[in-house]
């Protein structure tokens, strides 16, 4: 284990940002976000929930997939039956495509939370499945991810009833743990990737004698908070693997839909959203055509000329939690398609949320009753 | 599946070139495409569908109506509907496009299909990935029981690939052809009515398998008529179309339940369509 203090950890930047891109929560006009750090940025590993999650690292907003350029022949240029054919415009135009560059540098993500990092488990089960996507595999193939515990979780967190552990980012599936204890932040290497990372800077680390002690003495400041959280308990009985006929018909769908607008900030925030759109965009240099976050939520993301499907925000709501408690489960020996990072909590503006679903259902009876 | 081996993407096409387009009716062409050196741009199976974009406008998910026995060039029979189709309908022998497939799975025509009777119900422009099958089996006649072709449209004028059916379908040996429009129509002596009840008119004896294409409205009725008949959900196989983006099973808008229409489809049996949430 090695240490660093917390007064230093700009120069622990500045050492991670020599070797590789350094993208981590960064503080800009007083919200934390994550975003490639440079010098003078305000790294910021305080805040225990950025806005967004970080899934940016692997599965970007925007990102483009390849070039479409028009090569046009001139007439003038053809001889013989060439030119007889080059007469006709559209054989005098050719397409040439220029697939989108793979990530071929390591880069680190610094300061991701446990459930961050378990939702990009959740993502390989989708990107890395057959037929891979070569953009996400070569970025999650140079990813480095450093992963924080989380010293104080918050009343919207719920991470522990999916198996996530916020005192030990060791058991993440992340390259290097990190705990922030007091002014000193403690750094296990638990990977191949995490030691190379390590051993590229271990020169601004400090000597640690009571690391382990103080870690361990954090693990159970930790625990001790995560049990007492309002959700800590909640119950996921009726969720899972092969539920579609138990859940889908049910009447409580009704009723916790009201009043969603269909705004879809709960899919942006999202950590284990991915959900896509793919979109040309025409420029003076060709055709670029791109990848971009979409959602479910939005009325056209299922639109087809003939009116169907998912016509109603009812439904769309419904397919969302469908999809995160029971077709994905379905589909991925029962892993759950959430991680309990709350930020839907927090952020959606008429308070609905992943958190509320689960509850109806479990009161279902009583709801059923009475609609 | 996709092609990777040339380190190519999944999400990245390649060029094709419309090498020939008939007119088939006032609302539908059919477009030969090639790889712009020749020969095919890649090799599928019948039921299989590929993403066709005109770089710029939009892409779209299209079955490929051609055999996989013809050996030469793919076609795609698009109806013009929406904005896509409505600009490949503007496109010339020798404009590009772009292309990337096959995708999803195929009708099961070397499996559950072979030695069997078939039985082709089709509706418009639901006769295009009928039309992949229908050829297959036709070049590979000795694997295949009797065929019925059942094929319905608005008029006369609406019926796809109406030359193929008069000049080859209906010569083929044990081939039964039933065309019927759903209006009477001057110089038109077939049969006047729509698929659902001419299907029950003709009463097809359930020693067979049915392979049902056509707007929902068709299959809805086709599948009760079916079942009047004596079919079971297992003998009967449809194709589902939801919109789609990425068609490998990643970008979500096809998702039906825990199923992909992109990747686990688009051909279904009717028992296996049973199982999912009434969303499609």
């Amino acid at each position: 284990m090695y240490s660093i203090s917390k007064n230093n950890l700009d120069s622990l930047y500045q050492a991670i940002a020599g070797s590789y891109d350094l993208f981590m929560p960064i503080k800009t006009a007083g919200q934390t976000n994550y975003g490639f750090w440079k010098d003078g940025d305000e790294g910021d590993i305080d805040t225990l929930k950025t806005v967004r999650s970080g899934k940016d690292a692997f599965f970007p907003q925007v990102e483009q997939l390849y070039k479409v350029s028009r090569e046009f022949i001139p007439a003038d240029v053809a001889s013989g039956e060439d030119a007889e054919k080059a007469a006709d415009t559209a054989l005098r135009t050719k397409l040439n495509i220029t697939p989108g560059k793979l990530v071929d540098q390591d880069f680190v993500i610094f300061g991701m939370r446990p459930c961050d990092v378990r939702a990009i488990e959740v993502m390989d089960n989708v990107f890395l499945a057959d037929p891979v996507d070569s953009y996400y595999r070569s970025r999650r193939e140079h990813g480095i991810v450093v992963a924080l515990a989380c010293h104080e979780p918050e009343e919207s967190c719920f991470c522990t009833i999916f198996g996530v552990d916020p005192a030990d980012p060791s058991k993440a599936k992340a390259d290097v743990a990190t705990w922030l204890v007091g002014d000193r932040l403690y750094w296990k290497p638990i990977s191949e990737k995490g030691e190379a990372l390590t051993a590229k800077i271990s020169s601004v680390f400090e000597d640690a004698a009571d690391a382990e002690s103080k870690v361990e003495e954090e693990k159970a400041y930790i625990e001790n908070i995560a049990k007492q959280l309002p959700n800590a308990e909640l119950s996921l009985e009726g969720w899972g693997a092969g539920k579609t006929d138990e859940r889908f018909d049910s009447k409580v769908w009704d009723k916790v839909y009201k009043g969603c607008l269909g705004c879809g900030t709960c899919t942006f925030v999202c950590p284990t959203c991915q959900c896509y759109d793919i979109k040309d965009y025409t420029t003076k240099d060709g055709i670029q055509r791109y990848r971009c976050w979409d959602s479910c939520m939005y009325s056209d993301f299922t639109l087809m000329a003939g009116g169907q499907n998912r016509q109603t925000q009812l439904q769309r709501f419904r397919q969302r939690f469908m999809h995160k408690l029971v077709y994905y489960p379905t589909n991925n020996d029962g892993m759950f398609m959430c991680v309990g990072c709350g930020r839907c909590v927090e952020k959606c503006p008429q308070s609905l949320n992943i958190v509320k679903v689960i509850k109806a259902f479990a009161n279902e009876k009583e709801v059923s009753a009475d609609v | 599946m996709c092609d990777c081996s040339n380190g190519r993407d999944i999400l990245v096409p390649q060029v094709g070139v419309i090498t020939g387009i008939t007119q088939e009716t006032p609302d539908v062409k059919t477009f030969r495409v090639n790889a712009p050196e020749g020969g095919k741009l890649f090799e599928h199976m019948p039921g299989q569908c590929a993403m066709v974009c005109i770089p710029g406008v939009s892409e779209g998910m299209f079955s490929i109506t051609s055999s996989p026995t013809n050996k030469e060039y793919q076609e795609f029979s698009i109806k013009r509907c929406g904005l896509l189709t409505e600009q490949l309908h503007g496109l010339r022998v020798g404009d590009m496009v772009t292309v990337r497939g096959p995708y999803g799975n195929n009708f099961p025509v070397e499996t559950e299909f072979k030695g069997k009777n078939l039985l082709f119900i089709a509706g418009g422009i639901g006769l295009a990935p009928l039309r992949s099958v229908i050829n297959y089996c036709l070049d590979n006649r000795e694997n295949y029981g009797r065929i019925d072709i059942l094929y319905g449209s608005r008029s006369a004028d609406d019926l796809v690939k109406l030359q193929e059916i008069q000049e080859v379908w209906m010569k083929a040996p044990n081939v039964n052809v039933y065309l019927t429009i759903d209006r009477e129509q001057e110089g038109w002596d077939g049969h006047v009515g729509f698929v659902p009840t001419y299907l029950k008119e003709i009463g097809f004896s359930t020693d067979c398998i049915g392979i049902v294409c056509g707007p929902p409205i068709m299959i809805k009725f086709v599948l009760q008529g079916l079942k009047e008949l004596g079919f079971k959900d297992e003998q009967i196989y449809t194709t589902l179309e939801l919109r789609m983006k990425c068609g490998v099973g990643k970008c979500g808008r096809c998702n039906i339940g825990s199923k992909y229409v992109c990747k686990d489809g688009p051909v279904f049996r009717f028992d296996q369509i049973d199982e999912l949430p009434n969303e499609y």
